[in-house]
């Protein structure tokens, strides 16, 4: 049981906050790319509210995985990076924070463009 | 043809039109989101085992489902796991890597600038854009209120 | 000469005859319940070529060859040729037609083409101002998609009033004389828009098109929907069918059994997974010159009303959230040359 429990926690979380972008999808007339904008909104907005972080701590990956998850770790960035440049720090802590998981989308995305042939759906 | 106001046929079109299969899409969303970050979790456990610094083990597991999801892209894989998964596969970070991916192989006919490149970030774009403002503005919040 | 009969409706005082029709369509379509209809299937939607536009350039190309082939009529026989897709400056007819040779008027009516076409073709032959002329419309499911909504490998989820586009098209010659099946009357739609946003939901958005045009046809002709055979709809769909129903009755021109609708026959619903059913004017255009055509010259149905429906947005002003003006052309179609 103590070797699940973090899996357990994680897919729990996770898999709940993914439930309530179904709901969005289902219920109202948000658009997925309109979804995604407001989880990553959301995620900024409850880190900074200190909401956010101990789910994190709670759910590990099942927090930090979903979009919101994203959106915490630009708010966690732009808190360290405040705290060591000042003013400057509103400006770089978001990205640099996110810099890892963008640069691995497009680097990945254009390599994999490059080999795979876009697909027919059935 | 008799007169009908939008409203009145609004209200027609919303009786005719069948209603999402929540009792299946949500549960399907749930369960598929929440292994993907059960997965993710998996992931985080190893890369700690490996030595890794907390944070860098985060960072790790993000590129290592983007890889995933990309390469799943590729192979067409993603969009049918989609279908059924909803908000299970759009949520995860993994849906953020399909976003970017799926244009840029969508529009390499058009060319690696205009094509590739232009096209990459037509659905991702606005997720950068509103995580970088938002948190642009709680930095600002924060350091005007740090005293 | 043709007569205006009433508001909307066109009369041609000496029926025009469709001398031959080809249809063609991919594989999802050859997997449906009218896949022996057609005349020709693919089970590689790129149909050879490289991109999905030029797949669809093939099919407008391929299926214009095999009617003629199948009339035993030249490309140099026909004076003229009414085409049209989906593509931004209808890319699919224009570059698909390109090395026939024959004079070409390309057209926009989004998913009514077919009908809009047929029109066209049939007024100039009936007029003398053409010897033949050709109609011929396609749509591709991927270049569509491409185009209007999300990149093929994109992960997203089709809503219940989604309709599925259709990867083929259907080409059609007309002489003014010859055999079954004949064109006798048309009518010319209204664009019609009761506010509808939904670009997840045509069907609901061109029914009110739809019932104008056909209740405007059953007023200037003094007909009744139990006096044709088989009254066909385009791509309403699920729920564009069910409005359509609903709408009519209210009109006093209830459609009873007498309906039928181009969407919901190509496709096996639950089975294919389509949700609402099919779209794209390759739907109409297939159905009419594979399924229907066929029927009408056999002499299995008689009188038909053939009504193309069209949603004449596009993804720039739905984005800037006007409404989708629907658009429907009706055409009559019959076994024989003589009034009903």
């Amino acid at each position: 049981m103590e070797l699940i429990l973090p899996y357990l926690k994680a897919f729990l979380v996770g898999g709940a906050i993914c439930a309530v972008g179904q709901v969005l999808i289902d219920y109202t007339k948000l658009t997925p790319a309109r979804i995604l904008v407001l989880f990553v909104v959301l995620g900024v907005a409850l880190t900074g509210l200190g909401i956010y972080q101990p789910l994190i701590d709670f759910a590990g990956a099942g927090a930090t995985v979903p979009l919101t998850g994203f959106g915490s770790l630009l708010a966690k960035g732009v808190q360290k990076a405040v705290e060591e440049q000042g003013a400057f720090g509103i400006l770089t802590g978001g990205l640099t924070a996110s810099a890892a998981g963008i640069s691995a989308a497009i680097v990945f995305s254009w390599i994999g463009a490059l080999v795979f042939k876009s697909g027919d759906k059935s | 043809m008799q007169k009908m106001t939008p409203t009145e046929y609004g209200e027609l079109v919303k009786k005719a039109s069948p209603n999402s299969r929540s009792y299946r899409t949500i549960p399907m969303a749930f369960l598929v989101g929440g292994f993907i970050c059960a997965l993710g979790e998996g992931l985080r456990t190893l890369y700690l085992s490996w030595g890794l610094q907390e944070d860098v083990a985060g960072g790790l597991v993000s590129v290592t489902l983007i890889f995933l999801s990309v390469l799943c892209t590729g192979l067409n894989l993603y969009d049918n796991l989609a279908k059924y998964a909803g908000a299970g596969t759009l949520v995860p970070i993994t849906g953020f890597a399909n976003a970017v991916a799926s244009p840029t192989l969508e529009f390499k006919q058009e060319g690696m600038v205009l094509g590739m490149g232009a096209k990459m970030f037509t659905i991702a774009g606005p997720v950068i854009l509103y995580g970088v403002l938002a948190s642009f503005i709680y930095g600002a919040i924060l350091w005007v209120f740090r005293g | 000469m043709a007569k205006r009969q009433g508001k909307q409706t066109i009369r041609l005082e000496r029926p025009v005859s469709i001398l031959s029709y080809a249809s063609t369509v991919g594989k999802k379509e050859s997997e449906g319940p009218l896949a022996p209809y057609f005349d020709v299937t693919s089970q590689d939607n790129f149909f050879g070529q490289k991109t999905w536009e030029k797949a669809e350039s093939e099919i407008q190309r391929s299926t214009l060859q095999k009617a003629l082939e199948k009339g035993g009529l030249s490309a140099g026989e026909v004076d003229i040729v009414f085409a049209g897709d989906l593509l931004n400056q209808c890319i699919g007819s224009a570059y698909g037609l390109r090395e026939m040779g024959i004079p070409f008027a390309g057209l926009y009516g989004a998913c009514s083409t077919m009908a809009e076409s047929l029109i066209l073709a049939s007024l100039l032959v009936e007029s003398g101002a053409a010897g033949k002329a050709a109609a011929v419309t396609s749509s591709h499911f991927c270049s569509a998609e491409r185009q209007f909504r999300f990149p093929l490998d994109y992960g997203g989820q089709r809503t219940p009033t989604s309709q599925w586009t259709v990867t083929g098209g259907g080409a059609c010659v007309v002489g003014p004389v010859g055999e079954a099946p004949y064109v006798k009357e048309m009518a010319i739609g209204l664009i019609e828009d009761l506010g509808v946003k939904d670009m997840n939901n045509m069907g609901g958005a061109m029914a009110p098109a739809a019932v104008s045009t056909l209740s405007q046809f059953f007023t200037d002709t003094n007909t009744k929907p139990d006096q044709y055979d088989l009254i066909l709809t385009g791509d309403l769909g699920l729920v564009g069918s069910e409005l359509l129903k609903q709408l009519m009755e209210r009109e006093g021109h209830p459609l009873g059994s007498r309906h039928a609708d181009c969407g919901l026959l190509i496709f096996d619903r639950e089975q294919q997974q389509v949700d609402a059913g099919a779209s794209g004017c390759g739907c109409s255009a297939s159905v009419l010159c594979g399924y229907v055509l066929e029927k009408l010259r056999k002499g299995e149905l008689k009188e038909v009303l053939f009504m193309a429906t069209g949603a004449l947005m596009s993804p720039t002003s739905s984005q800037q959230g006007e409404s989708i003006p629907g658009i429907a052309h009706l055409v009559h179609l019959s076994n024989s040359p003589t009034a009903l």
